[in-house]
């Protein structure tokens, strides 16, 4: 099914059953936010688990989307899907030209590069009117789908994000498993090589960079439906420091890592906020374990035990 | 009073001088990035957590100890530094085999260890740390008023950084650290203990980011973000230089800290990210940096 082995079959039904049951029993708005941030963990989990690129500054595409499609629902009272297409198309566009700068570099300089540019966004956010400064845009409404479903009701957003996720996570697999995937991962095992065969390695980096930016960015603009808002702190390199936390505790380069990591992480947040900079702390300190002790993530270590790729 | 540019002189000095400070700060902690990456191969993501460490230890040494400022020159980063040897000896000596990136995030987990701790203890506000007596007041340089304590700090982060320079390209032990950067195994089988070369370099780039977070101490609150606040703009310095030069880290971070105080005073929305414009022009024309090497 979609390319995926029988193990992923079985993992990706068990994902879909959980989907369909969990918001009857558990809050849907924290749900969402699950899901938003798990896809924005699968789009940076394509760079680095499948290109072997880490971007520090993923946080850059989410935040655009964010900014972007909260300000057009606002202002224009567009219908949601296409407020969410912008955002989306918003991070590809900034991820073009960033990619085009950062693919100058590999390894630890690609990382320190898409950090430094990510910054640069972040003090055009604070310094542009567009976004509201400190405040960020507030009080976004929801508005309808197709002029027909209301999503101001939890539960009418709660399927919409849903079949959002469902769809990116999807598009990352396909991406994957497609011929251009191939290629991917054989630049990420070795690019000399991969040149020599005479594949345009810097093509399929940026092409790789700006898909994976896109779904950032639909994932941030979905993000601002669902609370109403997009703030400094969705661009902030906290958050593209989250998201890499996500991917590694989860496994990087593997298919559903990105997801539990981000499930994880996202409840602990959730349970930890009353504490303050405790969840600073937590998250550095899972950090370090994770490089330490745990290099393959959850996904990775379950695969690894039931000899699986997961 | 003199215009220069349509500018008032003063302002256009002033303002020259907060970029010195600043490049002061950046020399100081690409040069520790620097020296740190070209023996380990990590970027110490932690650097900024250590300088705000170093303007920490200051602080409780002078409230707690009543130890002062000039004391604790040199006591912060020998703290700070003895800090960084047990890092180097307990953690991060343990990824030398893999991956680079798994060094970034480390240390990048260490940051916000570090960073949420403070947090917790002092809150997020600033504390003030008082300039010392000997430092407080302004001298008349005929063209301005010069604070005392800016110009001492860009004169102590030049002998510094200069040092450093001295140390690493005309002494023996500086010989011995850069041949052990090109080739460790040849070091070691002439009977160099390498790895101790490593933990002392570590500690040694560490200290100099605790002596940079004293210097800021006076300058700028005392808080546990002062060191996020600078480290980014330092990564991209860093990337402008190329990692290759002690001498090129040295004159990349004064430059665009002048660059960026000249920025304030003639377009002063652009100040924050120009160092960054610097970064993509630098990237476009000469990606492996103004003083790298070639890969």
């Amino acid at each position: 099914m979609f390319g995926f082995s029988r193990a992923q079959s079985i993992a990706f039904l068990v994902m879909i059953a959980l989907i369909v049951i969990c918001p009857y029993v558990l809050y849907p708005v924290f749900l969402m936010r699950i899901l938003c941030m798990a896809l924005f963990a699968c789009a940076f989990n394509l760079m680095i688990g499948y290109v072997g690129l880490l971007s520090f500054g993923h946080a850059a595409f989410f935040g655009m989307g964010s900014y972007i499609a909260a300000w057009t629902m606002k202002h224009w009272h567009i219908d949601a899907v296409v407020a969410i297409a912008l955002g989306g198309l918003t991070g590809a566009a900034l991820g073009l030209v960033l990619g085009y700068l950062a693919i100058r570099r590999s390894g630890i300089y690609f990382a320190m590069i898409t950090l430094a540019l990510a910054q640069m966004v972040y003090f055009f956010c604070l310094e542009a009117p567009f976004t509201g400064g400190e405040d960020g845009i507030q009080q976004v409404p929801r508005g309808n789908l197709f002029g027909i479903f209301d999503l101001s009701n939890d539960m009418t957003m709660y399927w919409v994000v849903a079949i959002i996720f469902i769809l990116g996570f999807l598009m990352v697999h396909r991406i994957i498993h497609s011929p251009f995937g191939q290629v991917l991962k054989g630049i990420r095992e070795n690019e000399p090589r991969a040149i020599s065969l005479g594949y345009r390695t810097d093509d399929y980096k940026l092409i790789a960079f700006v898909l994976s930016c896109l779904i950032a960015g639909v994932a941030g603009g979905t993000k601002a439906l669902v609370f109403g808002i997009a703030t400094l702190t969705d661009v902030h390199y906290a958050t593209s420091g989250e998201v890499v936390l996500m991917t590694l505790l989860g496994g990087l380069g593997t298919v559903f890592g990105p997801i539990m990591g981000a499930t994880v992480l996202v409840s602990m947040e959730n349970y930890l906020a009353q504490f303050g900079a405790w969840v600073t702390v937590t998250q550095g300190v899972i950090f370090m374990v994770c490089v330490l002790a745990f290099r393959r993530g959850i996904i990775g270590e379950i695969g690894g035990y039931l000899r699986l790729a997961l | 009073m003199f215009m220069i540019f349509g500018i008032p002189g003063p302002l256009l000095f002033g303002q020259l001088l907060l970029g010195l400070i600043n490049g002061a700060f950046y020399a100081m902690l690409s040069l520790g990035l620097a020296v740190i990456f070209g023996m380990l191969n990590i970027i110490n993501f932690a650097h900024g957590a250590l300088f705000m460490m170093g303007a920490f230890v200051s602080w409780m040494l002078l409230n707690y100890a009543g130890i002062g400022y000039f004391p604790s020159l040199i006591l912060a980063p020998l703290i700070v530094g003895i800090f960084g040897l047990l890092l180097e000896k307990t953690i991060i000596s343990r990824l030398y085999k893999l991956d680079h990136l798994y060094g970034l995030l480390l240390t990048f987990g260490l940051a916000l260890v570090i960073e949420g701790l403070f947090r917790n203890a002092y809150g997020s506000s600033g504390m003030p740390y008082r300039i010392p007596a000997v430092l407080q007041g302004a001298t008349n340089l005929g063209f301005m008023f010069m604070p005392n304590y800016r110009g001492w700090v860009v004169l102590a982060a030049l002998v510094v950084c200069l040092s450093t320079w001295a140390i690493i390209e005309k002494t023996s032990l500086g010989a011995t650290l850069r041949a052990a950067t090109e080739n460790a195994p040849m070091v070691q089988a002439f009977g160099v203990d390498v790895p101790r070369l490593i933990t002392l370099t570590y500690a040694g780039g560490v200290a100099l980011a605790a002596f940079a977070g004293v210097l800021a101490a006076p300058i700028y609150s005392v808080n546990p973000n002062m060191g996020t606040n600078f480290i980014n703009t330092v990564f991209a310095v860093v990337v402008i230089g190329g990692m290759g030069s002690i001498m090129g880290s040295i004159v990349t971070g004064f430059a665009l800290g002048v660059i960026e105080g000249l920025t304030k005073v003639f377009y002063p929305q652009a100040s924050a990210t120009v160092v960054f414009l610097v970064m993509v022009i630098v990237l476009l024309t000469r990606p492996r940096g103004l003083f790298g090497k070639a890969a």
